[in-house]
């Protein structure tokens, strides 16, 4: 297994404020890392440092082979990430929302109503304004926005936040899927119980470091 | 890099048709400001005639600026702009097809603002190709000024207010040079037009080096 994420003692400021202070972390290809922590435990900013949003102010950073230190964009095409915000343009359709995230992460845009049918957005919504839809359907949208870029490594902050119970367990079914292929999965939530399992390593978070890990040896 | 710059304007573009922002607000208020001119000079055709080309560009101006912010406003609305710099896109595609979908924008918007004057003012063009390079050059100007700014004040919370404060001083030379150019083209000055018309070339093109060089790191930084 490569390892996919390696953060050594990793500092990273937002603004002024410190938000990883001294990170020590390790990701495995394939893994399913579930974050926890309370809120401010530096859960979010860790998925935005893995994804280059946030600069590395010291300490050794590696995401995907590539090290942050030098570029942190240089990952980012192979990353998909859903924050707390849908990052969907509201005007377009459905479809066309999705078609677009699908030919810019360099995907086939046919890829595109297979990626919808997966997460379950039925088909009379594909020529809706997202605008228009519920919050729990403009979550859909976007993972299956994330879903068609087929990224290597997925860093979710609260995935399954406003989707109903079915909907829950379908996301978890794809994350399990795409890690079986191979793609590395880190995700953020609060959710109780967590998520069924679908984990198999929980790192709990706090003050901007690692307090527990269940992988560690 | 041709493949990605037409992405990123074809989907501006169509999250512009399916808002209709453009076409049902912002024309009709461009449009709405040749009127008011027309009622603060008491409707004087003949002053309006001499006017004509630095208020069309004062309008253009306004409209331009209007549809530049919004151009920025669905890239940060949802959190877009976190995918906008996550995208697989290179930076100077982002820029080259923001600018692209502006330029087709505003192009539109000059054209019926030439309709507005040539109706309200009653204007009369005696050199179409001036006109007409005139206002591809300004257009083009107004685009990649337009994106170049707007992705510097993107991300911040006063970027209603900051914009124009900050794209008007840029985009004065241009309004200058449109307005000379003009009024060439439409008889009033026997000016060196064509002389304006390229300085809003020469503009355009020293914007869209700066563009293409730096809006990776603006885009980060935003």
């Amino acid at each position: 297994m490569s390892t996919v994420v390696e953060f050594e003692k990793v500092v990273a400021v937002a603004g002024s404020f410190p938000v990883l202070t001294g990170l020590d972390l390790r990701v495995d290809q394939g893994e399913i890392v579930l974050l926890r922590g309370e809120n401010g435990a530096g859960k979010t900013s860790f998925l935005r440092t893995c994804a280059g949003l946030i600069a590395v102010n010291s300490g050794d950073a590696c995401v995907l082979g590539f090290d942050m230190g030098v570029d942190r964009r240089a990952p980012r095409r192979y990353i998909g990430l859903l924050g707390h915000e849908n990052h969907l343009y509201r005007d377009l359709w459905v479809r066309e929302h999705v078609e677009f995230r699908a030919a810019a992460a360099g995907a086939a845009e046919s890829d595109t109503d297979a990626a919808l049918e997966k997460v379950g957005v039925p088909e009379q919504l594909w020529t809706v304004p997202i605008g228009s839809l519920s919050a729990g359907q403009r979550r859909k949208v976007a993972i299956a926005s994330l879903v068609v870029g087929r990224p290597r490594l997925w860093l979710l902050d609260e995935p399954h936040a406003t989707l109903d119970m079915k909907s829950r367990e379908n996301l978890d079914l794809i994350l399990g899927e795409a890690s079986a292929s191979g793609a590395t999965i880190i995700f953020a939530s609060h959710e109780r119980p967590p998520t069924n399992g679908l984990a198999s390593r929980v790192i709990t978070m706090g003050g901007g470091r690692v307090l527990e890990d269940s992988g560690a040896s | 890099m041709l493949a990605e710059t037409l992405l990123v304007a074809r989907k501006d573009l169509r999250v512009e048709w399916r808002a209709k922002v453009a076409l049902g607000q912002v024309t009709p208020l461009a449009l709405l400001i040749l009127v008011v001119f027309a009622f603060a000079l008491d409707a004087n055709t003949s002053l309006l005639k001499l006017g004509a080309g630095g208020l069309y560009w004062v309008a253009v101006l306004y409209g331009g600026t209007l549809l530049i912010q919004r151009s920025f406003d669905v890239e940060t609305d949802d959190g877009n702009m976190d995918a906008f710099r996550m995208s697989a896109i290179g930076a100077p595609s982002l820029f080259l097809g923001k600018a692209l979908a502006l330029f087709v924008q505003i192009g539109l918007l000059e054209l019926v603002l030439g309709l507005g004057i040539a109706f309200f003012y009653e204007v009369r063009i005696v050199d179409w190709a001036l006109l007409l390079v005139a206002a591809a050059a300004g257009t083009v100007a107004f685009s990649v000024c337009g994106v170049l700014w707007g992705v510097m004040s993107a991300g911040l919370r006063v970027r209603a207010t900051l914009l124009p404060l900050l794209l008007v001083p840029v985009l004065a030379p241009v309004l200058l040079a449109g307005s000379r150019a003009f009024e060439t083209a439409l008889g009033v000055r026997a000016d060196a037009g064509w002389t304006w018309a390229s300085l809003m070339f020469v503009i355009a093109a020293v914007h869209t080096a700066i563009g293409l060089g730096a809006f990776g790191f603006l885009l980060e930084e935003g």
